[in-house]
């Protein structure tokens, strides 16, 4: 099997799974949702990091993979501890007075 | 031996993602799934850093320092009310690396067939994804105005620009040795992502924030393709299609399509002779609405982007203790697309500290409302329009709404009679049962809520 067979299987079933997860999810949180999914995607932080640490790397992609680490970055650590900011505030009745 | 370790990590990351967004679900379950996401990024960054490949780490590490210094503050200050503006901005940030790691890996390798295929959607998608998030930003921060702007020919030149762009993708794809295209491939991917998001007026907010969570995740597992990076895939094709559920949710909450949302200007003004039609309306002080509510024995706020902007949700909180002390029954409607982005009202809200088990969806509300005996309307408009459910040739004709029209009394708090932003004229504020209180949203709560503490108080 050629790797990106492999890769389009892997897609879609995680395409798949994903529709089956977030159905699921309750209305309450789509806004911490989105922040999370949002923080889960700048894994593409990965590939900025191949980029930029890489030995060859020439001035253009060395800048490009910099800005993309830079970019990527902020969502992982923005969109993990504002979901988390946002979790905190949803309490039940009676949780909020102890 | 090293080098097997680093595919288990990916394979453990991408289970953490799977499982931080399972334990979404619930609010009980849902900060567990926080810190397994985190830990599953933490796993496939260490796991990166460690790869023989990398060996230069002084940029990387400058980058991490910045990005933190940027991200930090950024979660720690922003108020709960910027969460539109910021998810934008995230969704920028996101699709432009996404973009710019497409065009380092454009340069440095070359490839052919389905990996150019991959690479050539990536930064498409990077790039318009990436200048349509900063002009939703710019809208939703009021930097740009939020009234959708057309001209003639609009979407013409709108699909030209993107049949250009793709016709030459196309064209990289079959001979990428073309370097000379590819500036101009970027640059027409950039000038979409402006044009797209210019006619889109505030009220659509939520579903194309929600389609632009979805083009930066495609975007990001398209990169998984052009890497051959699995756990890129994974994450990509969850962000994708999260992003899409949300905006299927939010056009059905609107009964359109995504073609009528994205092209279709919704929201300007319609200069219809019925706005001419002066209409009588029945209005009503803090004092009489207090004493409306302290009467009823089951009351319905139903809050809109109206109550986000005057900044209304704690003395709305305030409202519903005061009320609720008395025996009063109170709860929230919340329509789904409320607001500027998904779940907007519910997040507002349970910052002021309201329960979240006090914030009811469409769908559960709606039958209770005929036993309401006070729907009190707050910053809404058209999701409580009644013309949406009987009058077929409306704008809105269709669309979900909370059927506030059904309690016994109805309640509006509104600036003035201008209509809201789908630019229709409301018959609920015509009805006799309506009393339209005019005022700031937050002032007026919070002169009924003194109203109701100055009256007698609670026997215990």
């Amino acid at each position: 099997m050629k790797s990106y067979e492999l890769a389009i299987w892997v897609f879609m079933l995680a395409a798949f799974l994903g529709f089956e997860l977030i159905r699921r999810v309750s209305p309450l949180l789509h806004t911490p949702l989105m922040s999370l999914t949002n923080a889960i995607s700048a894994i593409a932080v990965v590939g900025a990091i191949l980029i930029t640490g890489e030995k060859e790397a020439s001035t253009l992609t060395r800048t490009l993979g910099f800005i993309a680490v830079v970019a990527s970055t902020t969502n992982v650590v923005s969109g993990y501890l504002i979901t988390d900011r946002m979790l905190k505030m949803f309490k039940k009745r009676g949780d909020a007075k102890k | 031996m090293m080098e097997s370790i680093f595919p288990a990590l990916y394979i453990l990351a991408a289970a953490g993602f799977i499982l931080a967004i399972k334990w979404m679900s619930s609010p009980a379950t849902a900060r567990r799934g926080v810190i397994v996401g985190e830990i599953g990024m933490l796993l496939a960054v260490v796991g990166t850093l460690l790869r023989h490949e990398v060996v230069t780490y002084e940029w990387i590490l400058i980058a991490f320092f910045i990005g933190s210094a940027i991200g930090v503050p950024v979660a720690y200050y922003m108020p709960m009310t910027a969460v539109p503006q910021r998810t934008a901005f995230s969704h920028a940030c996101g699709a432009l690396a996404s973009a710019l790691i497409g065009t380092a890996e454009y340069f440095r390798h070359m490839p052919h067939g389905v990996v150019m295929t991959a690479l050539v959607l990536e930064t498409l998608l990077g790039f318009l994804t990436c200048t349509a998030s900063l002009m939703a930003f710019g809208k939703l921060q009021e930097v740009l105005p939020t009234r959708p702007i057309t001209y003639p020919g609009q979407n013409i030149v709108n699909l030209g620009i993107f049949g250009l762009a793709v016709a030459i993708g196309v064209a990289l794809i079959l001979s990428p040795e073309r370097t000379w295209l590819f500036p101009i491939f970027t640059v027409l991917s950039l000038v979409f992502g402006v044009l797209l998001i210019i006619p889109i007026g505030g009220a659509d907010m939520p579903t194309v924030i929600a389609l632009l969570n979805s083009y930066a995740g495609l975007s990001a597992s398209a990169m998984g393709f052009v890497l051959d990076n699995k756990l890129l895939i994974v994450a990509g094709a969850l962000d994708g299609s999260s992003g899409f559920i949300l905006a299927v949710i939010m056009c059905r909450a609107m009964n359109r399509s995504f073609s009528n949302v994205l092209f279709g200007a919704f929201g300007t003004i319609q200069a219809s002779a019925k706005e001419a039609l002066e209409r009588p309306v029945r209005s009503a002080s803090p004092e009489e609405a207090a004493e409306i509510l302290e009467a009823a024995r089951s009351v319905v706020i139903i809050p809109g982007y109206g109550m986000a902007v005057a900044q209304a949700q704690h003395k709305l909180r305030e409202l519903h203790d005061v009320l609720t002390k008395r025996g009063v029954e109170v709860c929230f409607a919340i329509h789904p697309v409320a607001g500027r982005m998904p779940g907007h009202m519910n997040v507002l809200l349970a910052e002021a500290d309201v329960p979240y088990d006090r914030l009811v969806e469409m769908d559960e509300i709606n039958p209770e409302f005929p036993r309401t005996d006070v729907a009190l309307v707050i910053g809404a408009n058209d999701v409580v329009n009644p013309a949406a459910r009987l009058d077929k040739n409306s704008p809105i004709a269709g669309m979900p709404i909370l059927n506030a029209y059904e309690a016994h009394t109805v309640m509006v708090i509104k600036r003035s009679m201008n209509p809201g932003f789908a630019g229709i004229d409301n018959d609920l504020y015509y009805m006799d049962k309506t009393l339209m209180l005019f005022g700031d949203a937050k002032s007026f709560v919070s002169g009924i809520v003194k109203e109701l503490n100055a009256a007698v108080p609670v026997a215990s």
